[in-house]
């Protein structure tokens, strides 16, 4: 094979990184999105008041949900084991989080097409549909990841799963699901205080509020959870982190706080949860009351929360329940050398360019969005 | 085991969703190039009535665009949802064009297309062409990047399989990419496309001539559709034989029963104008002497293979698929075993052709003849569906270079308002296009079953392991909700075409300072 200028263990190690900078790309910039869409009928009263919210998010938002769809085309490529097995295991959480995203762009776009408030109704519970179950849904998952997912892998490398959809709905991943809604209402609402004025930013700041305290409590709860009540996964055997990606050849058990067994061993990564905590009572003060100092303390709140689970993971990228020793982990789910590298030349090449010209269009669109402002418009929605 | 129901239904899903998506993506793809050069006509001349025929033109676009994306969506998560052993299987090597499609191509597309609808009042003339070219390019790498997976299932080159992981890894990414199967489907898929979104234009541009209204911009739109129609609806034709030359290199069987073809004849073979093509014969047919062989080979004397001896054929590699399933078996119970790996890498280019003994038993080493016979027998494709399909497009395709032929020619000379027959024929010929491309869907993915992959997976193989009920329910919201919001789409079309671009004739002067705050009073919406 020709010599790559990265080894496959560092570049392993890269990519379970970059899947933590999508997540969190996601959850930052569509984030926001989906926290309007939860926030719209109660943080707006009005068809004005609606408008605006929807033209905050129009112009932007389908570049935003990109991060989505480059999150599951990513995982596609660096981690096809986990792709597989996620998917299909998770398959109805999956249909009914793809249900509510496609009511999304067709909610946008075809609700002001027609005058009549039946019609707008609809679409803007169909747009809050498309905010709110997603961020329920994701967050649901990755309490599930955290619980372990009852897959199994037969000699072939085959996927095969014995749960069912309400077997997902356990009272750890519930909790989980309410801090993915509280942090992204949360980080929405900083964005409506941000960028509109009046009655409608008023609401949504208070809303914001609430919804930073309850990420704050819910995420400590977590934490306890976590370590007192929920068993942790620890690979019992060596693992060869340059070997090929074969989920076969290791053993894993359960372990009392063996989600926190990251932490004792490298005390830095306390850093996420702290960022998480820190992040939300930041929010909880600034809300409504300073501008961009809320947003950047919901991001944080976001970008630790995600670490948070993604460093207790580690090295694990989802437990198997059903058989531990099958666990998919960074070491043993990854593409080949080969693959990982190609990847890694396009992201270096791209992400830079992605973030550069999003930059230019958020300040193109920069400025309050009010009434006003939309009714410039021609193609406003 | 595997259960068929299962795979029946994730396929019917799979064709569902994908056949939804392709309605709207042609039309994306052809309608933004168009707009682009509207608004670069506009930028040149001045001339407020070209961007109002971007405005137009670009509501109708955003109202189709937005279902591209909500059919879209489904299709990046489902190859994990309903095909995990394919993703499993081919990830290393199918799962990189996705993601590169999304960071060089769909991140451009879905960030500029909010500027170019919310940016009109805040860039200068040439910023606002500059987004709409890039929201028009977006379109198009994110075509390039997902007919190169496409084109890597009907051809996988420059992968090899691994025993150790059980999968097809990327031995060679240039070939990925340059796949000529890939170069080809791209040029004919985009081609097909402008052609769409040329007769989209023109349709309803006739239908405004026979009323007599917007004359100004109908007739302008209909002399840009029609050389951009003309120009690429020939290329469609032209590179499609492209298409078809190099699918006879690669996928002999498609060709045979797109052909219904079932001996080889002495070349150059002849080309079936009609035939009733049945399980395992035609009852009837119609043949051009000489042509097939011309189109598929380029040549006099080189022989186009019929489907009985590429079952034949088909035979021979099971057989030596079911060694290589034996050899991998002996890698895994001990992977150190050399004489295993050796014969493994000797024929495991066959494996594929042994997985299809995997519908019959799971010990596939073990197949009896009749079951090797069963299995070749399953690699022919549908041979009537095939070859109804083939022709409904050809023929269509056909057809539209006679009518944009014919559409330029009108134009060019000042006599489109004089010539209302055509103009009916053109607003009638608005389906033709997805009535083609549709088919060809059809002729390129159906026309390669029994695989996945070609020669390396079959599709009953390359299913999740999900149960009736799963994708019952999934089936049928996918198909309801799409169908109702198709219809949606539908009537918000033809709300917007009725009430015409008369409305965006008083927001004129939006553009760079002067802003004109009451023309609010002006948007439909209000």
């Amino acid at each position: 094979m020709t010599q790559l200028p990265l080894d496959y263990e560092t570049l392993r190690l890269v990519w379970w990184l970059l899947l933590g900078v999508l997540l969190i790309g996601f959850a930052v910039m569509d984030g926001f999105d989906l926290g309007i869409g939860a926030l719209l009928p109660f943080a707006a009263r009005t068809d004005e008041e609606r408008r605006t919210l929807i033209n905050l998010v129009g112009p932007t938002w389908e570049g935003n949900q990109v991060w989505l769809i480059l999150g599951g085309g990513a995982i596609f490529a660096a981690w096809p084991a986990l792709y597989a097995v996620s998917f299909s295991g998770f398959y109805l959480a999956m249909i009914t989080i793809l249900l509510a995203l496609i009511l999304r762009p067709v909610g946008f776009k075809f609700r002001g097409k027609i005058a009549d408030p039946r019609w707008r109704a609809v679409w803007d519970w169909a747009l809050f549909i498309g905010g709110f179950v997603p961020a329920l849904i994701f967050g649901v998952a990755v309490g599930n990841v955290l619980l372990g997912v009852p897959f199994g892998l037969d000699g072939t490398l085959r996927p095969f799963y014995t749960g069912s959809f309400f077997g997902l709905l356990r009272p750890f991943a519930l909790l989980s699901g309410l801090i993915s809604v509280a942090m992204l209402v949360a980080h929405g609402a900083a964005v409506i205080a941000l960028r509109t004025e009046g009655a409608v930013a008023e609401r949504a700041a208070t809303y914001g509020r609430l919804a930073a305290m309850a990420a704050f409590v819910l995420f400590a709860l977590a934490g306890l959870w976590v370590a007192f009540l929920l068993p942790g996964y620890v690979v019992t055997s060596a693992q060869d982190a340059f070997g090929p990606s074969n989920p076969l050849s290791k053993t894993v058990t359960l372990a009392d706080g063996g989600w926190l067994s990251n932490y004792a061993a490298h005390p830095w990564m306390i850093a996420a949860p702290v960022l998480g905590l820190g992040g939300s009572i930041l929010a909880t003060l600034t809300i409504g009351r300073a501008g961009l100092l809320a947003l950047a303390s919901t991001t944080l709140a976001i970008t630790g929360i995600i670490a948070t689970a993604g460093l207790s993971l580690f090295p694990f990228l989802l437990p198997s329940s059903l058989n531990p020793s099958v666990s998919l982990t960074v070491w043993d789910a990854s593409s080949s050398h080969m693959t990982l590298f190609i990847m890694l030349v396009s992201t270096v090449i791209f992400l830079p360019l992605i973030l550069a010209y999003t930059t230019w269009v958020y300040r193109v669109m920069r400025g309050p969005v009010t009434p006003a402002s939309i009714g410039r418009n021609p193609n406003a929605y | 085991m595997i259960d068929f129901t299962v795979v029946d239904l994730a396929r019917m899903q799979f064709a569902a969703t994908a056949l939804y998506h392709f309605l709207f993506v042609p039309l994306t793809l052809g309608l933004s190039f168009m707009m682009a050069i509207m608004e670069s006509v506009y930028v040149m001349t001045g001339r407020s009535i070209w961007r109002r025929m971007t405005l137009f033109w670009g509501t109708l676009f955003g109202i189709n665009f937005a279902m591209g994306v909500a059919t879209g969506i489904v299709m990046e998560f489902q190859f994990g949802m309903n095909w995990s052993y394919y993703s499993h299987y081919v990830g290393d090597v199918f799962g990189a064009p996705l993601a590169i499609e999304g960071l060089m191509a769909f991140f451009l597309e879905a960030t500029f297309i909010g500027l170019f609808f919310f940016g009109w009042d805040r860039l200068s003339k040439v910023g606002h062409l500059i987004v709409t070219w890039l929201t028009a390019f977006g379109a198009n790498f994110s075509a390039l990047w997902i007919l190169v997976a496409n084109g890597w299932m009907q051809n996988p080159v420059g992968a090899r399989f691994n025993p150790d992981t059980m999968r097809m890894e990327v031995a060679d990414f240039a070939e990925v990419i340059f796949n000529p199967v890939a170069q080809a489907k791209f040029v004919h898929t985009v081609s097909a496309g402008y052609t769409t979104g040329a007769m989209f234009v023109m349709a309803i541009s006739a239908f405004y001539l026979l009323r007599g209204r917007h004359v100004d911009l109908a007739k302008r739109s209909m002399a840009v559709a029609a050389s951009f129609g003309l120009a690429s609806a020939l290329s469609v034709v032209v590179l499609g034989d492209e298409s078809g030359y190099v699918a006879t290199e690669h996928q002999k069987m498609k060709i045979a029963a797109m052909e219904a073809m079932w001996e080889t004849e002495p070349a150059p073979a002849g080309l079936t104008l009609f035939a009733l093509p049945g399980k395992d014969g035609n009852s009837f047919e119609v043949k051009i002497p000489w042509v097939l062989g011309l189109i598929t080979t380029r040549s006099l004397n080189t022989e186009v293979p019929g489907i009985r001896p590429l079952v034949e054929h088909a035979e021979t590699r099971i057989r030596s698929g079911m060694q290589a399933a034996a050899d991998l078996d002996a890698i895994k119970a001990d992977p150190k075993n050399q004489a295993a790996r050796e014969a493994f890498a000797a024929n495991w280019k066959d494996l594929g052709y042994g997985l299809l003994l995997k519908r019959y038993r799971d010990d596939v080493e073990n197949a009896t003849p009749e079951q090797i016979r069963q299995a070749a027998l399953d690699t022919v494709p549908d041979v009537a569906v095939l070859f109804w399909s083939f022709r409904i497009m050809v023929a269509m395709g056909l057809y539209m270079i006679g009518f944009f032929g014919l559409a330029l020619i009108l134009s060019t000379l000042h006599r489109l308002r004089q010539t209302p027959a055509f103009l009916k024929v053109a607003f009638f010929s608005l389906p033709v296009p997805w009535i083609a491309i549709e088919s060809g869907w059809i002729v390129a993915e159906y026309g390669r079953q029994p695989w996945a992959i070609e020669g390396v997976l079959p599709t009953f193989y390359a299913a999740s392991s999900l149960s009736v009920t799963d994708l019952a329910i999934s089936l049928g919201f996918f198909v309801t909700l799409y169908t109702a919001l198709l219809a949606v789409m539908v009537y918000l079309m033809v709300k917007t075409i009725k009430a015409g671009p008369a409305s965006y004739a008083l927001i004129e002067g939006i553009q760079g300072s002067s802003r004109i705050p009451d023309a609010a009073a002006a948007h439909p919406s209000r």
